[in-house]
């Protein structure tokens, strides 16, 4: 990722300083027009480091961005300057709801620079299911029909918040483990909810970790978004402080995703997570090791075949193999596995295959794809970074050179090239700020492609699922024909002896009764593997129609971004080249 | 003192060769950088051009073959010879790029030279200069001939003898028991040095900040570059409809990152040069400050001497002595000396004084251009960027109500 070099480091602690005198400087500058003169701020704030794009992510991430300009009117979601026709454009001045007068005849093109852009707010109002917002990411998603449990009537926001220090009870002298304890409101009008209302819960790391599984055991075959990281190995290492704010950035988003998935935002393991006070209700994940020997238990009675128990339990074809209790199910399957992989007896669903392995390697291309976007994105966000921090430490040289001359001057000439000075320096520094403005908005655009990594995950998780169902359903389609086969070796060596073969006979019935219940679950196991590739293939469908209308969006918003604080930029420089114009040398060749 | 001046471009001529032949003009170029031996001992030779109709110059127009350490030899010869006088300044000597010999590197070398010639050639006294009229004229031969006497090993005979009366004046200090400072205090010319000094380290931290501003633009460049790549890729995996739309976007990204080569290119040269130029001069004034010092001191010790030599000479005619005859000698010889070191410190004065005043004229100018075309260009690019993207939106509108 973006380290910061030494010098970088270096110059960062000088330029925070510089930065606060660039706030605190007052200039006496011209009024601007719109109010958006960013040199008449006096706000200082230290805190946020913005070299390195992942403190940009984190500081962006946080509520207050102190350096945000004065309020500003957002623009109604009905008047999105792409859909309204040019006209509409006309009178965009900084104050909003002015009337559209339609009656003008020279249509200007539209001026993306009036547009005012508010950074991120935290505490905007807007309703947007799931991920964070900015008025104009919101307006976009508006415009763009996504699917039909993002209308507006219907919303869910849940907000992280108020980590405390808990301790688990305990009867020993030195007191259990203590722990971090997360605030979960969530804000909505869901019915299934008993909304419209508010509510709090509170709940530690574990729980999500709970509820993470208890969705992947009831959602096989769904694109999951997935949970945040255990991040063992940070915990010990970060500051304390620093990782708790890292989690609770990373379970909100893992929430808001969880609620923007239009089926599993209205699961019971989700609402319990969320409105249940006290203890989680939902089965406790437990750890590898314990299911293991769970499963040692088990193993000798599987093997020394005591009543059909080398069969599956039917009800627990349901459920993959791997990470349950059942160690002989386990070593079935990863027998049935290693013989489809050497090229064993394929059951007869190959063909369908072909288009789901199309799918799986396009995924897997697109994401090395996302993969490389996003880091092209990150450079580029750390490129104009640079450049603003850059252009910033230009214009306050300048300026301190200004006042240098201004203080010393003993002739006229220096009075007016303090004057030409202060003009460049001016305008540099209000570049600079634009180049912030613009990176911030640029953050939040191309986090979509960050976020989308993501769902990769996610759509990885379902096309897991559906693989290990499958290799359920090969296993016991594998075992038949080999019970079968015992089967009638039996009768016929029983048919040979006269009267039958009392204990052959016993035999071929516990065998018959085996196939029985081999049989039912296969079948369970054949439609679990059946409702699996259908959820898989319409999240797969739901997925790519919302990560094409999120792209859109991703590049509308950046591409307007980039438009409006382009023409903010270039009118900064046109009016200093304007105020220049008598050392325009352009005529005359040099 | 004209305060007033009026303010002319300094590289070019100071007028053009179509004007009437009546008014004296002298105007120099520097063209044509060739690079010419091997590894090492690799340099670059420029033509310089000579148009003028000045009688002290052999004809109309005169191109001889230059290289570098000619333009140091006519530095180093007009700072000693006209002290007081801010002696334009030279591009640095860069060993590390002579290696490399870019063709920016060279370009700019080539339009700093150009600039320095014609500072000098449009300054009233220092185009007089006849060594001046060496560098113009003289064939190679005969340059390399002076250029190796100013740099050989063997010092001449006048900096001997500085060197010496620089030690007696310091042993008659020292036996006379005088160790006060040697140095102007007044007001004014304190303030004047203050002034210097202070906006040198300015002057350099604006330029700083100006060369990385070059840089930033280079990697701003640099990552449209890749983002435009990543996503036209990222494009062609998403197929209909949005995977066209990523493309364009791509290729708008790829232009951008040309636009914005340009510009560091021309900020580099436009705007970050001139802001070194201006640090160069500000060295070559605190250069002549050092030698107002030297002077200053000179006058004052001679003065000194000359009064011992006096004194001494009033008691011997007092005692009838007859070593009066020599130290009479002495007496006059070391006050014509004196006189002769007052009067050079005094022209340096009188000259700094006028010179001061041009500095800040040519400087208000000077920078007054370059900031002129920096807002200029970033005004271009930002306009261009804002174009560029803006042509997008209406496809990709189109693309997104599919």
């Amino acid at each position: 990722m973006m380290g910061s070099e030494n010098a970088d480091g270096f110059e960062e602690t000088n330029l925070n300083s510089q930065r606060e005198d660039m706030e605190n400087l007052d200039l006496g500058v011209d009024g601007d027009a719109g109010g958006d003169d960013p040199l008449k701020k006096s706000v200082v704030n230290g805190d946020t480091s913005n070299s390195g794009y992942r403190s940009a992510m984190s500081t962006l991430s946080n509520v207050h961005d102190p350096l945000s300009p004065p309020p500003t009117v957002m623009i109604p979601a009905d008047s999105d300057p792409l859909l309204a026709p040019p006209s509409a454009y006309q009178d965009f001045s900084s104050f909003g709801s002015k009337p559209i007068s339609s009656d003008n005849s020279y249509i200007e093109p539209p001026s993306y620079a009036d547009v005012i852009f508010s950074p991120f707010d935290e505490n905007s109002d807007s309703e947007i299911n799931g991920a964070e917002d900015s008025s104009l990411h919101s307006q976009f998603s508006d415009s763009l029909s996504r699917s039909p449990s993002s209308s507006s009537s219907d919303y869910i926001k849940i907000t992280v918040s108020s980590p405390q220090k808990e301790q688990e009870t305990s009867n020993s002298i030195v007191g259990g483990n203590t722990y971090i304890t997360y605030q979960i409101t969530t804000r909505t009008n869901l019915p299934h909810l008993g909304g419209p209302s508010e509510f709090s819960v509170r709940r530690r790391f574990r729980d999500v970790v709970t509820l993470a599984d208890r969705l992947a055991e009831s959602y096989r075959g769904f694109c999951i978004p997935p949970r945040p990281d255990k991040s063992v190995v940070e915990s010990q290492v970060m500051q304390k402080q620093e990782f708790v704010e890292q989690r609770r950035v990373a379970l909100e988003k893992y929430l808001r995703r969880l609620s923007a998935h239009p089926v599993i935002r209205n699961s019971e393991e989700l609402k319990a997570f969320l409105q249940a006070q006290g203890k989680l209700p939902l089965q406790l994940s437990t750890d590898v090791a314990s299911r293991m020997l769970d499963g040692a238990v088990k193993l000798p009675k599987q093997l020394f075949g005591e009543g059909g128990a080398s069969a599956v339990p039917v009800q627990e074809v349901v459920q993959p193999a791997k990470g349950g209790r059942d160690l002989l199910r386990l070593f079935k399957e990863l027998r049935q596995s290693v013989s489809n992989d050497w090229g064993g007896s394929k059951p007869p669903v190959v063909e369908e295959d072909k288009e789901f392995l199309e799918k799986k390697e396009k995924m897997h291309d697109l994401e090395q794809q996302i993969i490389n976007a996003s880091q092209q994105a990150e450079s580029l966000v750390k490129a104009q970074q640079d450049m603003g921090e850059t252009m910033g430490e230009l214009g306050l040289a300048f300026i301190k050179l200004t006042k240098f001359e201004n203080e010393e001057a003993t002739s006229n000439a220096q009075r007016i090239r303090a004057n030409d000075m202060k003009n460049l320096a001016t305008a540099a520094v209000k570049a600079s700020r634009f180049y912030r403005e613009l990176n911030s908005q640029t953050v939040k655009h191309l986090d979509t492609l960050h976020e989308y990594l993501g769902m990769m995950m996610a759509v990885q998780g379902a096309f897991a699922d559906r693989s290990s169902a499958l290799l359920t359903v090969q296993t016991l389609l594998s075992e038949l024909p080999s019970l079968q086969a015992r089967v009638e070796k039996l009768e016929a060596a029983s048919s040979k002896v006269f009267g039958g073969d009392k204990s052959r006979i016993r035999k071929i019935e516990e065998l018959k009764e085996t196939i029985k219940v081999t049989e039912d679950a296969k079948n369970v196991a054949i439609r679990e593997y059946e409702r699996i590739k259908e959820n898989n293939r319409s999240e797969v469908e739901r997925l790519d129609k919302e990560r094409r209308a999120d792209f859109m969006n991703m590049m509308k918003g950046f591409v307007v971004n980039q438009v409006g604080y382009a023409e903010k930029m270039g009118n900064v420089w046109a009016k200093v080249a304007e105020e220049s114009s008598q050392y325009d040398r352009e005529k005359q060749s040099s | 003192m004209e305060s007033t001046e009026q303010t002319r471009s300094i590289s070019g001529s100071m007028q053009s060769p179509r004007s009437p032949s009546s008014l004296p003009y002298l105007s120099v170029s520097v063209t044509d950088p060739v690079k010419l031996g091997n590894g090492v001992q690799a340099y670059i030779s420029y033509r310089v051009i000579t148009k003028t109709n000045l009688p002290e110059y052999q004809g109309p127009e005169k191109i001889v073959i230059r290289r570098y350490s000619d333009f140091v030899w006519l530095r180093d010869r007009l700072f000693e010879k006209y002290k007081g006088i801010f002696i334009p300044p030279l591009p640095e000597k860069s060993a590390v790029e002579k290696f490399r010999f870019s063709a920016e590197f060279i370009e700019m070398r080539r339009a700093a030279l150009d600039i320095f010639v014609n500072r000098i050639a449009l300054h009233p006294e220092l185009q007089q200069s006849e060594d001046l009229r060496t560098f113009l004229q003289a064939d190679e031969e005969t340059m390399d001939r002076f250029r190796f006497q100013e740099t050989g090993i063997f010092k001449k005979p006048a900096d001997l003898m500085q060197m010496f009366r620089d030690v007696q004046s310091k042993v008659s200090d020292a036996v006379l028991g005088k160790e006060k400072p040697v140095e102007e205090t007044t007001a004014a010319y304190e303030k004047l040095k203050h002034y210097i000094f202070e906006l040198e380290n300015h002057l350099a931290e604006a330029q700083k900040h100006a060369y990385r501003l070059v840089k930033r633009h280079r990697e701003l460049g640099q990552s449209l570059l890749d983002f435009g790549k990543a996503v036209k890729l990222f494009g062609a995996c998403e197929g209909e409809p949005t995977g066209k739309a990523f493309s364009d976007l791509g290729t708008k990204s790829e232009l951008l990152s040309i636009k914005l080569q340009k510009e560091a290119q021309q900020v580099l040269m436009n705007f970050e040069e001139p802001l070194k130029d201006y640090v160069r001069y500000v060295q070559s004034i605190k250069a002549t400050i050092a030698e107002r010092g030297t002077a200053f001191k000179q006058h004052c010790e001679l003065a000194e001497t000359t009064k011992l030599k006096e004194i001494n000479l009033d008691k011997l005619m007092l005692t009838r002595s007859d070593k009066v005859g020599e130290a009479e000698i002495e007496y006059r010889e070391i006050k014509a000396e004196s006189e002769e070191a007052t009067r050079r410190f005094e022209r340096i004065v009188t000259r700094m004084e006028e010179e001061i005043v041009r500095f800040q004229e040519q400087k208000t100018e000077e920078m007054g251009v370059a900031f002129h075309q920096f807002a200029k260009g970033q005004a271009r690019l930002a306009n261009s960027i804002a174009d560029a993207w803006r042509s997008l939106l209406p496809k990709l509108e189109a693309s997104s109500t599919v």
